[in-house]
This record gives structure tokens, sequence and C-alpha cells, in this order.
């Protein structure tokens, strides 16, 4: 596996871990289809959540955040009610929210998390 | 709570409002919206923050910053307020303490140096009238801010060190060497001013004493003569014989210029100004225009000073006639789609022209080749109602060998300004008890009431009028122009002589 799908790899597995401990259920992760993937779907209360985790080793071509455009945002909500239908499941809300992670390797990886970014 | 605020001036026309700058930073996506207005370079402010704040130390927050330049509706343009949306963005994000009621007015470059901006001096002036007193400039436009009295002005080279001074942690900011700084900011331009004296004009005695009233009196002149007399020479110097300005008066011509010079002023300009544009310049350039909020024009640029059109009838008819207006409101209004501004257009009229299109139809006119046709033409393009306006009007002939042989040469420049002083100080003293200074600005109704002079007096002019060769308002200027020649003579009050002397400078006809 090549040095940035691995980082990809570690800073999803970090966010799963950061969005449990404040209290979400992750119950699906790098969901696919022919519109592209979900990093990871997860529910809080009632409400459907799909999160885009964007990870780096350093700032110095841009903080995480900035990668997000609005082109990807949109994508995200289109598959967040594909998600929905394939799984056959309903809920009284979704969103998108966003996880930045900055991980130079020295082991304490800063993350930021979004809620229901537009 | 994650709002900052601070504030700067959009100046409409010489006009400034206080633009209150407000942040908020919203927890979502890093984005950055201007909204209130803003025109295309301010637009780009944008760009210009971002990358001046990174390299100031203090990068903006990964959030979305949205500043809103409040009154809304109030169009902005310009790069001015850089400053003012950095330091508001840099209060959301806790990066500065609040800035109170400070004034921002700078550019700011890619390197985060702070960059003088156009209009710093009625910026400063609308500010301090606002109640403003605290303002913070670039360091190329310190001395022009610091000319507004009572204003506080602090001047900055960088971004990092206005963020110091408002609070920022020094740990991080990357204050910039100084000597890069200064090495690039101040490029001193030494313009070579060879003052014109009056000694350089030989003979001419009946036009140099002409010049010398339309000063004394701030009348406008117009000079008609074949080419070659000197019209041009007399008129370049008018701006020495002028008195100084006064403070007032310095201000609005500072003003003025520091709108349409990128150039910072260093200090008042003190001298009355002398626009002399070419013929073929458009009327937008001379009364002002330009898209957006109008910029001002020749005349306003003229403002206490003098606007000297040579080859007057070669000008295009219009703008000779948008020209009316000011000289009798001393003002101009410009309307345009994105608003409207006054500038102050109160100049000394000096008009040049020949006596026909091929310029020789001077004494018999027998060199002459044009058409009487032609002639005439030549002159309808300065219509009847302008030339009423002119006080002055004078043949101009060319020197003969004896005007420059032997004779000594007439007064120098300094001789004249002293004399058109002191008829100055007696016009003021005259006039002040109706907030008037020059005879040019004396109402028809003090000229026939409190000034009215004997019958015997105005006895010339008043056969003039019975033959209606004189209009009513024509009339009212021959009595000014009366006035001021009865000033530069010590007199109280003009007596026959005086008025028969106003009354020739009229009749240019003979003489073309």
């Amino acid at each position: 596996m090549r040095t940035k799908d691995e980082l990809g790899r570690r800073g999803e597995a970090l966010a799963a871990c950061f969005l449990e401990d404040a209290g979400m259920r992750i119950i699906d992760r790098n969901w696919r289809c022919s519109l592209g993937e979900i990093d990871l779907v997860a529910v809080e209360g009632a409400t459907l959540v799909v999160v885009e985790v964007k990870t780096r080793s350093s700032e110095a071509f841009g903080h995480p955040l900035e990668a997000i455009t609005p082109g990807k945002l949109e994508r995200l909500y289109l598959l967040a009610s594909r998600w929905a239908r394939a799984h056959d499941l309903r809920f009284s809300g979704f969103r998108v929210d966003a996880v930045a992670i900055v991980d130079d390797g020295s082991g304490r990886p800063v993350i930021e998390h979004l809620r229901a970014v537009s | 709570m994650p709002l900052g605020r601070t504030y700067a001036v959009s100046l409409v026309g010489l006009n400034g409002y206080i633009v209150e700058v407000e942040s908020d930073i919203g927890q979502t996506l890093p984005a950055f919206v201007l909204l209130g207005l803003p025109d295309a370079s301010l637009s780009e402010a944008k760009e210009r923050i971002r990358a001046a704040a990174r390299n100031a130390g203090l990068p903006l927050t990964r959030r979305k910053i949205t500043v809103n330049l409040v009154p809304a509706s109030l169009p902005k343009r310009g790069s001015g307020f850089d400053l003012a949306i950095v330091m508001s963005a840099l209060a959301a994000a806790g990066d500065v303490s609040n800035c109170g009621r400070t004034v921002f007015l700078s550019e700011l470059g890619l390197d985060g140096r702070l960059r003088p901006i156009r209009g710093v001096l009625p910026a400063v002036m609308a500010a301090v009238e606002a109640g403003f007193t605290r303002v913070v400039v670039a360091s190329g436009n310190a001395a022009e801010a610091a000319l507004v009295p009572s204003a506080e002005v602090k001047s900055y080279g960088s971004l990092a060190e206005v963020a110091l001074a408002f609070g920022a942690d020094p740990a991080c900011l990357e204050l910039p060497s100084p000597q890069i700084f200064e090495s690039a900011a101040s490029v001193q331009r030494n313009v070579a001013h060879v003052p014109k004296d009056m000694s350089d004009v030989a003979g001419q005695s009946e036009a140099r004493f002409a010049v010398e009233v339309a000063a004394a009196g701030a009348h406008n002149l117009m000079m008609v003569g074949p080419p070659g007399a000197g019209k041009t020479m007399l008129a370049e110097r008018i701006p020495g014989i002028l008195p100084d300005l006064t403070d007032k008066q310095a201000m609005e011509v500072t003003a003025i210029h520091s709108l349409g010079n990128a150039e910072s002023c260093r200090e008042l300009q003190r001298r009355p100004p002398f626009e002399s544009p070419h013929h073929t310049a458009s009327a937008a350039s001379i009364i002002g225009g330009g898209s957006g909020i109008p910029r001002p024009g020749a005349a306003s640029r003229a403002h206490r000073g003098v606007l000297f059109l040579d080859e007057a009838p070669e000008y295009q008819r219009r703008i000779l006639d948008a020209l009316r207006e000011p000289l009798e409101s001393g003002e101009l209004v410009l309307h345009r789609a994105a608003g409207t501004a006054t500038y102050p257009a109160r100049f000394q009229l000096v008009l040049a022209a020949n006596p026909c299109p091929c310029g020789l139809a001077t004494g018999k006119g027998l060199d002459c080749s044009c058409t009487a046709q032609q002639r005439r033409r030549y002159f309808d393009r300065m219509s009847a109602p302008l030339l009423d306006r002119v006080d002055l009007q004078l043949a101009v002939h060319r020197v003969g060998l004896q005007d420059f042989a032997g004779t000594a040469s007439g007064d120098s420049s300094a001789a004249v300004a002293a004399r058109v002083a002191e008829a100055r100080a007696a016009q003021r003293e005259r006039l002040c008890t109706w907030d008037l200074t020059t005879n040019a600005e004396v109402p028809a109704r003090l000229l026939h009431n409190e000034l009215r002079l004997t019958r015997k007096a105005t006895e010339s002019v008043d056969k003039k009028m019975e033959q209606a060769a004189i209009t009513k308002r024509g009339y009212d200027r021959v009595l000014r122009v009366a006035w001021t020649i009865a000033d530069l003579a010590g007199k109280t009050a003009p007596t026959g002589d005086d008025v028969t002397a106003a009354l020739l400078f009229r009749t240019r006809e003979d003489a073309a």
C-alpha cells in the first residue's frame, strides 16, 4: 500500500475513535457507489451523519479542510441519500461532518471536527 | 463571541462616510465572504488579506470568515479597506484585542507591508468629523494624515507591527527587518520647481495690468491676440502673483490633490494650483467623471487657483458651456450610476485665443487668410453666456522691438504680488460684514444697494446699458472690476475713471 493511502486509512481509524468518544455510533466505513465514496457513516440520535475525513502529514500544502471543495460537499449530500436508500433506512435528518487530521508522525495528531458543514 | 469590529472610511467624492467592518467566524469549511457592495478591487482584498496575514505570522482562521461592510447600501471601492478587514477578522479570531474606535486606512501588500492609499486627507477629515480621532495609516501616508488637526495618527510599516500594537502574541509574529521596508518605501521625487516671474514679460503694460486686476479681484480673464504675443506666458504667471491660500483653502486644495494622486502629500498645498488641460481634453477629464463614483477633473483640481484654457475656441463647445455652472456656484455636482459626488470648483478662469483660425487677424488684418464666416464661427464656439461671465476681455498685441530693447522690464512677481495682497486685504476689510472675500464674489444685490456708486461715477457704463450694448450681468461685472481697480490704487471707492477703465477691459472686439 502506498504511503498516502496508509496515512488516509490511519486517519479514518483515528477519526472513527474520536467520533465514538464524542458519542456518535459508526455504522459503516468506506461505502462506495458509482458516485463516490463515503469515509464514515455515523448516527447521532436520529440523525444520519456522513463524515468526510481528510488527513495530511503537514500543512505545507494547505490545511486538510481547505481540500474539501464545494463540489465534493455537494457530492457528499447526494451520497448520503444514496446510502440511506441503499440500506432502506429512514432518519429524521442528515448532515455532513468534516474531520481534519494533521498527523506529522510524532504520535500526537491534531484532530478537528466540524459539524454540519455547508 | 467570535465577532470582530473595526472602522474604515468610504469616500464618495470628497465626502467620507464611516464604514463599520464587522466579521464573524462560522464553524464550517474555510471560506472568505465579503458583503456590502464591494467593487472589483475591494473584492480582491480577500486574496491580499489571506497572504498578508500568513506572511505576518498570523494566518487567518481555518473557518468561514464573513466580513460585512456597514452600511451595506453604500458602494465601496478601492483597496483602502484591507487593513480594517484583516484587523476585524483577526479580532474575531481572538488573535488581536478589540480595536475600539480606531479607523484603519491602508492597503496591504502580499508580504504584509502597509501601502499608502489615495485620499487619506479627506478620509481622516471625515473620520475626525464623525468623532473617530484615532487613525492608523501606512508610514507613507503618515505626513498627510497628520495634516488634520486633532487627529491621533499612528503609522506602521507592516501588518505585524499593527497587530503587535493591538495585543497580538509577539512570539508568533514575523516582524520584518526594518531596512527591507525602508529601502522600498520612500522613493523621493524631486520636482524641480522654477517659479515663473512677471519680469520675464517684455512690454505688454496693458496686459500686465489686466492680469494684476484679475489676480487682485479673482476675476475671470480672456486674452485675445496673435500667436507669440505672450498670452500663455502671462497666464502661467498668474499663480505666482496670487496670495497664499488660507488654512481652510489649503486643506480643500490638498484634499482634492490627495484624491487624484497616488503619491502621498507631505504638506499642505499653500500655493494656488494652476491647471492647463490641452484643448483635445474630454469633458470628463475637465469637469470630472469616470465610471463608478465620479472623480474630480481639471476644473476641481484648479479649485482656489487658475484654470487656464489655451486656444479656448478649439475646445468642444459643450465643455466650455459646462464650465458655466461652476463659475457661478463654485462647485460641480456629478451624477453617475454608482452615486453623486460634489467637488468644489471655485477656480479663476483664464482663456486665451487667437483672433481667428489662422491667427493673423491683428491690427488691420492684412495677412489674415480667413473668411469672415470662418472668423465668426471660430468665436461662436464660446457662447455669449460664457463670455458674459468673463469680466476682463483683453486684446494682446505683438510686442515691438522697443518693448524689449532698452527699457527696463516691468515689475517682478514679488512686487505685483505685494500690490495684489494689499488689494485683497482692502476687499476683505470692506466685504467681511457680508462674509465675502473678493470682489468677484460680490452679489448684484450688494452692488446696487450697500455698495452703490454715484451717478457720476457710473455715467459711462450707464450709457452702454442705455444703448443695450451690455447686459445686466455685464454691467455688474464692470462694477466689480471697477472696485478692484480702485482697490489696487488704494482708493476707498471707484471713480468715473475706474469704471471707464473697467469698461475698456470688456471690449475685445475693437481689437480683434
